[in-house]
């Protein structure tokens, strides 16, 4: 099946009802992307669909066709909102830190702290108090 | 995930009149939409389907229209289209209050409103809406299409009136008088499912319903007809007790239930009119 990975045409073989998340694990070898609660509670395993956050641990892969997926590693490592995570404490343990980053790139440029609250509220984090990472997604005042 | 993804097939209909052939000649198929429920089933391997058909790319079951005083939901409209649609926000404002606590935002960009009206959850958080906006359910079939009223839909817990050959096509709700007011009471806006959840409109007779407080979504007709009849608070209160059946489970107690469903009655009527509708 032909879809979008990380700007890039790719075609993978899988179960069309295989988890969107197994599949860019497993078969893609993108193992940023992180199981948390399997039920779409924590957002760990948040990715973006054309641009939309969506918890990949509920997306059958047949779902994704001809769709551009966005994962952690198709922001290659410095990305202004990663680099605003790891300075400004935004990041602990990490297994948040992937979905967290993805959803913050949803938002529009110049989100308030109160657009930050909503559109990161469907990803938990045990670590930080969610402080840092409204610092750190503040921080970057246009992500692209 | 814990079910054997070898055990699964999934159909793919190019239209929706080829979806209602593939569930009239292909035996039970379970619809699959956001699958926000469906995947929580498999992923914990407790969903005893094994057989399934993706509707997920059937266009013509989106959208949002207004028409003739009636908001026509498409089956495919998810919670982020109602939070942005301006018909919406114009004539049901409490329906976005609903879709605006579902989940987090990865959630409502996938789950449908008609996904959260067929698996039927009492605690559902856009069913008391659509209880109190007295909205009809439009089911087709390869036999045809029929209209059922929302609060005749249910006929226990997560049981249904729909035939396994029927799709739920879109959500019609018609224009509602009066002042619209929503709460849910969860231990977090976001993500927790609610412990209680109810609409109400104050319009020429008061219309109520709560969620989480019985084995489906409830319309208090009883309470209404005491509220309509200028019996007190108090008196409502009463007869809200004897019209509800919390009960206990992982979430919360029918006691702090019962006592929530009260609380929320008496704050509701209690408020000045024009009531809010709790978001900006």
């Amino acid at each position: 099946m032909e879809f979008r990975l990380n700007g890039a045409e790719v075609e993978v073989e899988a179960h069309p009802l295989a988890r969107l998340l197994d599949v860019l694990r497993e078969e893609c070898g993108l193992t940023g992307t992180k199981e948390g609660c399997g039920e779409g509670e924590c957002g760990a395993c948040t990715v973006l669909v054309d641009g939309v956050p969506v918890c990949s641990c509920l997306v059958p892969f047949a779902q994704v066709r001809g769709a551009a997926v966005t994962t952690i590693e198709g922001l290659g490592g410095d990305h202004p909102l990663q680099l605003a995570f790891a300075e400004l404490g935004g990041a602990q343990c990490g297994i948040c830190t992937p979905g967290m980053v993805l959803a913050a790139l949803s938002l529009g440029p110049n989100p308030t702290l109160e657009e930050v609250r909503v559109g990161l509220a469907g990803n938990l984090c045990r670590c930080t108090g969610y402080e840092a990472i409204y610092r750190a997604v503040m921080s970057v005042p246009a992500a692209p | 995930m814990r079910t054997s993804i070898s055990t699964l097939s999934v159909l793919h209909p190019r239209s929706l009149d080829h979806a209602l052939e593939l569930l009239r000649d292909e035996g039970t198929l379970v619809p699959l939409a956001g699958c926000t429920d469906v995947y929580v089933g498999l992923n914990f391997g407790t969903l005893p389907a094994t057989r399934f058909v993706d509707l997920w790319g059937l266009d013509e079951l989106r959208g949002i229209e207004a028409a003739d005083g009636v908001l026509r939901v498409g089956a495919l409209a998810t919670h982020t289209d109602l939070v942005r649609s301006p018909e919406v926000r114009a004539r049901l404002p409490i329906l976005r209050d609903a879709c605006r606590e579902v989940g987090g935002v990865q959630i409502q960009n996938r789950g449908t409103l008609a996904g959260n009206v067929a698996n039927g959850s009492p605690a559902g958080d856009t069913l008391p809406v659509l209880a109190v906006a007295e909205a009809t359910v439009v089911l087709r079939s390869a036999d045809g299409e029929r209209r059922v009223p929302f609060n005749g839909f249910y006929t226990g817990y997560r049981a249904t009136v729909m035939r396994p050959d029927e799709l739920i096509v879109a959500i019609e709700i018609p224009a509602v008088e009066g002042g619209q007011w929503f709460r849910k009471v969860g231990t977090r806006a976001a993500q927790a499912i609610s412990k209680v959840v109810m609409a109400a409109v104050r319009g020429p007779r008061p219309r109520i319903a709560l969620g989480s407080v019985g084995p489906t979504v409830v319309r208090l007709s009883a309470t209404e007809d005491a509220l309509a009849s200028g019996a007190s608070i108090a008196e409502a209160q009463r007869v809200l007790a004897d019209e509800i059946t919390p009960i206990d489970d992982v979430r919360s107690t029918a006691d702090y239930r019962r006592q929530v469903a009260l609380n929320l009655l008496a704050r509701w009527w209690g408020e000045p009119e024009p009531t809010a509708t709790g978001s900006a």
